[in-house]
């Protein structure tokens, strides 16, 4: 068993699937157990892939057609 | 977590026949010695004020002028002791908001105790001593009360029953029923504390966090929101149990208007969050109990806001939505990723998730 | 939290939104298998993020839409027994089995118990010497890791008042009997990320080849089902089926070996029949010759107990995507999620409880302008 924090709580899980995880990797955890820890490095290559999408044509891309509530303060 | 409190002995007149039985026993609900110690060592001590101390079969009080509100709640709550207060604390505050959300200035507390056999002493006072903490921070009395011990096995340890009375100004005029098309809707401050913690401490359910129930009496909020809103001021509620989400379906349907809200507004502390997710809890639908939920009509919403962040209870009050004239009775939520989404009423209580 | 609040981001949603729409060139029918999956896409409304014509099936990945009648029925028998105390993740309590559910049984005085893990149940077990624990172990792959881990220390620690009532289900074969169904409607899937990251994806590549079907693993979070789908929609498009995974910092190809290791010890495949769809081949686990005795079914004998669905319900149909929900005539009308005749009305993923519950069954549009 493990502590594993989840953005502010922690909860003992289970690591026996994990044998590899050390203090401080991500984890994805389901009922308790950890399942895989989580390539970072891949992580925030597939941010970094969306944040390039579309650079080209984003001047001429079409107008965005979401609402928001108007703040009335 | 914060420091539990402790009964104050000191103020006890006698303390020691208590400790004859460390434990509640039948005759505690009897009417006969055993009651009349539970009283005079327990109760009259923590909630000390004249009425009660008549011990009358009826507390007098008054005369007051105005309309009064008359509001009553039981209070049931497993575990009784939790991160951030006690069901003595709640049954104070819950009643105290139940009266200051209809406009209210609440005043005086009825208090009915139903107490399992077996039951600690020690907790029950722990409990009485934050009823009259509570009591005192709100600025009402508990003028009057009445226990009953059930067999054990037959109750959870402690039930609590408050009911109270408060007057409300001549100028106000709050309810559900009231509010407009384009009202704003403000929330006082972070939503779904209460029942996180609440289920942090569950069997089965539990985990380690810095979350506190919320618990705390709003008279003093709900004054100032009426004050810096004035007749703008529609409708104020406490989103306790069912949180924000049942609430804002109760008066979609009594003012039959639609209501709209934006999820990115929302105020939920990062650990709720987190909590709720690994849950599979919509904090949209957690309890609050120490949360105002204010409609105001649009051009006052500004004011009303700049005026509760001024309080600690409303330092981070946000405007989550507004009521439309569109889809009346129903919830849309403006999602994070610019999508709408039907928010529908929950039929029972939200059941944790597998998936 | 780090991973997850990143993949929410609204404006890249709006990015791969734009992506997607460049794509897509004519309608297609696309199916999330997992009820995690289709959760968020109704949690977050990313549905109305895509094109007309491309439309979101809610496949069969909700554990609580698939368990069997009868399997409820026998959870129910189960846990009205003295003695007992059954332990079940919190949803199942809802659903309702031939005469009443979990929470009936609780308040006829059955200790029924909801908890986060099954290790919990265990744990129940070891501080309750003198009573049956019984862990209702329903699920899919994802689960199944942890309900193997929860029955291999029971059996470690002679545990011999703990069992589990199982029902486990498999993806791939789903996969297949949605495919081979005559009124198939469905051009591509989601695979489940979070199944995956425990078995692996190498078992897509016959399947996808067999069925031309492109199959795209992916993830939960808004940004990985849009990623997922606009992978999915280029294979589309380009008259590809190929198996690709868009989930890449989760799941691996081979998966979690450790966790199979379990799973091959514990369980065996089996037939199982799934609600509303009946029984596909190989679909399912049961517990393996060594873990025998700890199989609630056996040790309280409810094998026996069987069950008739309500005629009215079309679940099935639903499930395989050949119904739409407001298509059944039972929908809103004999079946609503206050009295669900079927498990997709009951859950809040099911996918007729969320056409009822979200409004599907009317556009945004036509609910603003009502």
């Amino acid at each position: 068993m493990g502590r594993v924090n989840f953005g502010g709580i922690v909860k003992d899980v289970c690591l026996a699937y994990v044998p590899e995880i050390a203090v401080g990797d991500y984890t994805i955890v389901h009922v308790g157990f950890a399942l895989s820890k989580i390539d970072e490095e891949s992580a925030q290559k597939t941010l970094e892939t969306f944040r390039e999408m579309g650079l080209l044509d984003e001047e001429f891309g079409e107008p965005e057609a979401v609402e928001t509530v108007k703040e009335t303060t | 977590m914060p420091e539990t409190k402790k009964p104050d002995l000191s103020n006890w007149s006698c303390p020691l026949p208590l400790q004859d039985y460390p434990a509640i026993v039948m005759g505690h609900g009897g009417g006969g010695k055993l009651s009349s110690e539970l009283v005079e060592h327990l109760f009259l001590p923590a909630f000390r004020n004249e009425t009660l101390a008549n011990l009358g079969d009826a507390a007098v009080i008054g005369p007051l002028s105005g309309r009064i509100a008359m509001s009553t709640d039981t209070f049931v709550v497993q575990p009784l002791f939790f991160p951030g207060g006690n069901i003595g604390d709640l049954a104070v505050n819950g009643t105290v908001n139940d009266l200051a959300m209809s406009g209210a200035r609440p005043r005086y507390l009825t208090a009915g105790f139903v107490l399992e056999e077996g039951f600690q002493i020690t907790d029950l006072a722990r409990i009485v001593e934050s009823m009259a903490a509570s009591a005192r921070a709100a600025g009402v009395e508990i003028v009057t009360g009445d226990t009953k011990v059930v067999e054990r096995g037959h109750g959870d340890g402690c039930y609590i029953n408050t009911a109270g009375i408060g007057v409300i100004p001549d100028h106000v005029n709050v309810g559900p029923s009231l509010v407009q098309p384009g009202d704003a809707v403000i929330v006082s401050g972070t939503i779904a504390d209460h029942g996180m913690a609440i289920m942090s401490v569950r069997e089965g359910l539990e985990f380690d966090s810095t979350i506190v129930s919320d618990c705390a009496a709003l008279n003093e909020l709900a004054a100032i929101v009426l004050e810096a809103g004035g007749a703008s001021v529609h409708a104020m509620r406490d989103p306790t149990r069912g949180g924000l989400g049942a609430t804002m379906h109760e008066i979609a349907h009594a003012s039959n208007v639609g209501m709209v809200i934006e999820e990115s507004q929302l105020p939920v502390r990062p650990e709720v969050q987190a909590a709720c997710e690994l849950l599979g809890l919509d904090p949209l639908f957690v309890a609050n109990e120490g949360k105002i939920a204010v409609f105001v009509a649009a051009e006052a919403a500004g004011r009303v806001l700049e005026a509760m962040r001024s309080h600690p209870l409303g330092s981070n009050a946000a405007i989550i939505g507004q009521a439309v004239a569109q889809h009346p009775k129903m919830l849309v939520a403006h999602t994070r990723i610019g999508a709408n989404r039907v928010i529908p009423a929950q039929i029972g209580e939200q059941l944790p998730r597998i998936c | 939290m780090k991973y997850l609040t990143e993949f929410r981001d609204g404006e890249l949603a709006s990015k791969l939104a734009r992506e997607i729409r460049q794509i897509v060139t004519r309608p297609w029918n696309i199916m999330e298998v997992c009820g995690g999956q289709t959760h968020s896409i109704i949690r977050n409304g990313i549905d109305q993020l895509l094109p007309e014509g491309v439309q979101m099936i809610h496949g069969p990945g909700c554990p609580v839409c698939v368990t069997p009648l009868e399997v409820i029925d026998r959870a129910l028998a189960i846990a009205a027994q003295p003695g007992v105390i059954f332990c079940s993740f919190g949803d199942m309590l809802r659903v309702p089995g031939s005469a009443k559910d979990l929470f009936r049984v609780k308040s006829e005085g059955g200790d029924v118990r909801i908890v986060y893990s099954p290790l919990d149940a265990v744990n129940l077990a070891i501080k309750n010497p003198d009573k049956e624990v019984v862990f209702f172990g329903v699920g899919f792959e994802t689960t199944a890791p942890a309900n193997a881990m929860a029955l291999h220390i029971a059996r470690r620690q002679s545990l011999h008042n703990f069992s589990m009532l199982i029902s486990h289900v498999l993806v791939p074969p789903a996969i297949e009997a949605i495919m081979e169904s005559d009124e198939n409607k469905v051009q591509a899937f989601l695979a489940a990320g979070h199944v995956c990251s425990v078995m692996g994806y190498w078992q897509y590549p016959p399947i996808a080849e067999k069925y031309r079907v492109p199959i795209v693993v992916t993830g939960f979070e808004p940004l990985d089902i849009m990623e997922g789908l606009r992978r999915v929609l280029l294979q589309l498009e380009r008259g590809e089926s190929r198996v690709d995974n868009a989930y890449e910092r989760v799941v691996t190809h081979d998966g979690n070996r450790e966790a199979q290791r379990l799973l091959a010890e514990v369980f065996d495949v089996c037939d199982r029949a799934w609600r509303g769809i009946g029984v596909i081949p190989q679909s399912g686990w049961r517990l393996s010759e060594a873990y025998r005795e700890f199989d609630a079914e056996h040790r309280f004998a409810v094998s026996d107990i069987h069950a008739v669905e309500s005629p009215l319900c079309h679940s099935g149909e639903v499930l395989r995507g050949a119904l739409k929900p407001n298509e059944c005539p039972a929908f809103g009308k004999e079946c609503t999620p206050r009295h669900p005749l079927g498990a997709t009305m009951v859950s809040s993923e099911g996918a007729c409880a969320a056409y009822y519950n979200y409004g599907r069954f009317l556009s945004v549009e036509e609910l603003v302008h009502a």
